[in-house]
């Protein structure tokens, strides 16, 4: 399988404080990768980084949209912009829930089709055939996605009355409606109950299996990350300590230091 | 409900009072008569004081604590009553002919009226405009402009020195006044690309403030101060229109230049364009994650705001017949924004109610007249404390589904 996503030697400097330093990775076709670590070991830097809302102080950032007809020549992305990333193929959700909270939950979907979708100004003060039937077709394929995330029932409530895990959810859609080959999730089972997990665990598997949408998340829920992903990398203070399979990880000693500390008492 | 008159709040107000009348003392109470040289004690005005606070603390607290109560209610699911407004506009059996109504008065006001009332109406028309233009720009947008009474400036002057130099007519102005709007509106957004909430709130204040003081010390240009003057009205066929027959005919324009604006405004905010726009006030990460150009959905915002202000300048001019950079200071900006969140932000006809409540209201109470800024600070805090949605609150729009009503996933 070749890699969707390649990171080489991706460094990230806020003043003197090097948040990423030198970090490897790659993401190929069809997998779910996880990406762990302690609390600020640079995860979601990373994530801002590679979604373009971070300009990456060095190393190469690589996209290869599988399913191109013209060859699969890898693109690099450093340093563009966050929607020319999500228009290229890469959507993301937040590790703090940003909804557009005032607006109906089929227009927060609607929205992530936005870059996909083409009425300008003209189009829209004079409702031509073609605003017509883009419309259309968007409210359409919006609430498609609805039903298949299983949120159908809210689709005119305002994002920010949903319940916890119902916008957790929403936030996912929303970035499946970009039409992502890779969708990247920030800690999507923070706050959930154990039930709200087990529906993401399937969630997650049904956005591989039948959206066909490869996955890269971070999270801090060892169950769901063990029994979730393909493969595994390990960050700490801003460096990659390990990659490898679920079974691989959990038992690495660098990993378990990097978790509990020096000295491990069994 | 009466548990406001327990003993607990009655302690509260009686301290409020006496901490009021205290305060107060020294003015109300006392004065020094220099002539005479006594010490005259107006005890009346104590009693008012203490009083008057003394219920005045008693509304204010029952209006927080229904306010609280309705909140808790929202949140704990139960329905919240429709407000009167949004269960008129969803009834077509009461909104139809309210609005068959409203047109019938509308389009005979200037035949039922004298033109001294058409001419105030026409007033407060184009504050709708100008309201409505507003409100793509910090309604939808979430932009917060201080300075939008520059593009209003610009379209006045734009007719004033078109048709002074060139003597270009009414009618080819007003689509040149929405362009010279649209490209100021472009020229203001560049800079304050990067800036947000407070930020940009100062430079496009200091923008208005710029474009005025131009325009007053410019004289080769504009005139300076003394304006420029017999600005001709809207031509009617190159007919000459008498002055009340002209007065009614700006009124009927206006009338139909507010229809354009809110048909425009209204299918620009359900539009991918507005929803755009939204997305933009609600998060603006978000937003550029979600693959919208923030550059250009804010460069589009302004100038399609700007626009209504330019063209709302242009019948300005028309309608004084003078301009001069005193009827563009930042009061008039000011006034603006006070249409667009005390109407409430986002609602076309929240916008319409704020602009007539804020212009006719100071018109027809001119008996009250100096106390007419008290009245309006005090109603705008009232208004933030117990309304901050504004009269009329935006509602999204709803879209119907086959079996979208049915529970469980």
């Amino acid at each position: 399988m070749e890699p969707i996503l390649e990171v080489n030697k991706l460094s990230m400097d806020f003043g003197g404080l090097r948040a990423l330093d030198a970090v490897d990775l790659d993401v190929k076709n069809g997998e779910i990768a996880a990406l762990i670590g302690p609390n600020g070991a640079g995860k979601t830097t990373f994530f801002n980084c590679i979604t373009g809302i971070y300009n990456p102080s060095g190393g190469d950032i690589y996209i290869a949209p599988p399913g191109k007809k013209n060859g699969n020549r890898p693109e690099r992305i450093n340093g563009i912009k966050p929607n020319h990333v999500t228009k290229k193929g890469m959507a993301r959700t937040f590790q703090n829930i940003r909804l557009f909270g005032s607006m109906t939950v089929l227009e927060n979907v609607m929205i992530g089709r936005h870059c996909r979708t083409r009425t300008g100004v003209a189009g829209a003060m004079l409702r031509l055939k073609s605003t017509v039937r883009e419309e259309q077709d968007l409210v359409d394929f919006s609430y498609g996605i609805l039903e298949r995330m299983g949120l159908a029932r809210f689709v005119n409530d305002l994002a920010k009355n949903l319940p916890y895990g119902a916008q957790r959810r929403l936030e996912i859609a929303r970035a499946l409606a970009t039409e992502p080959f890779l969708l990247l999730l920030d800690e999507p089972a923070a706050g959930m109950n154990p039930q709200e997990t087990r529906d993401l665990v399937d969630l997650i598997v049904r956005i591989r299996d039948d959206e066909k949408v490869s996955v890269m998340l971070i999270e801090h829920d060892m169950k769901l990350v063990m029994t979730l992903s393909d493969r595994i990398f390990v960050m700490d203070y801003g460096k990659k300590i390990a990659q490898g399979k679920p079974s691989e990880i959990k038992n690495d000693p660098v990993v378990i230091k990097a978790y509990l500390g020096e000295d491990v008492d069994a | 409900m009466m548990r406001i008159f327990s003993l607990e709040e009655i302690k509260k107000s009686f301290f409020t009072c006496l901490w009021f009348g205290f305060l107060t003392f020294p003015i109300m109470v006392v004065r020094v008569n220099t002539i005479e040289d006594v010490v005259e004690w107006r005890w009346n005005n104590l009693i008012i004081v203490v009083f008057g606070s003394f219920f005045l603390s008693f509304l204010w607290r029952y209006m927080i604590e229904r306010k609280e109560a309705g909140r808790k209610k929202a949140e704990s699911g139960e329905a919240e009553k429709k407000p009167l407004v949004r269960r008129i506009m969803d009834n077509p059996r009461i909104y139809r002919p309210l609005l068959a109504a409203v047109a019938i008065f509308v389009l005979s006001f200037p035949f039922l009226f004298s033109s001294y009332q058409t001419n105030i109406m026409t007033t407060a028309l184009i504050y709708v405009m100008l309201g409505l233009g507003l409100n793509i720009v910090i309604g939808l947008a979430g932009l917060l402009d201080l300075g939008y009474v520059a593009f209003y400036a610009a379209g006045a002057y734009t007719y004033a020195l078109l048709n002074y130099h060139f003597g270009l007519g009414f009618w080819t102005v007003l689509p040149l006044g929405a362009v010279v709007g649209a490209i100021m509106g472009i020229l203001l957004g560049f800079p304050v690309l990067r800036l947000r909430g407070d930020y940009l709130a100062i430079v496009t204040l200091g923008f208005g403030e710029i474009i005025r003081l131009v325009m007053e010390n410019w004289n080769e240009f504009s005139f300076g101060p003394s304006g420029i003057a017999n600005i001709p009205r809207p031509g009617f066929f190159g007919m000459d229109l008498s002055l009340t027959a002209a007065t009614n005919y700006i009124y009927y324009i206006m009338i139909g230049m507010v229809l354009i604006t809110i048909f425009f405004v209204n299918r620009l905010q359900n539009s991918r364009i507005g929803r755009a726009w939204i997305a933009l006030r609600e998060d603006e990460i978000a937003c550029q994650a979600m693959g919208i150009d923030k550059t250009k959905t804010k460069l589009t915002a302004f100038s399609l705001g700007a626009t209504w202000a330019g063209m709302a300048g242009v019948i300005f001019a028309a309608k004084t017949t003078f301009i001069n950079p005193a009827s563009f200071t930042f009061l008039e900006s000011a006034i603006i924004l006070c249409i667009v969140v005390l109407g409430g932000m986002g609602s076309i006809v929240g916008v319409i109610l704020g602009a007539l409540v804020l212009i006719l209201l100071p018109e027809y109470l001119r008996a009250f007249s100096d106390y007419r800024m008290v009245l309006f600070g005090a109603t705008l805090v009232l208004m933030m404390v117990f309304r901050p949605q504004g009269l009329v609150s935006d509602v999204r729009r709803v879209y119907q589904f086959k079996g979208a009503t049915e529970k469980g996933e």
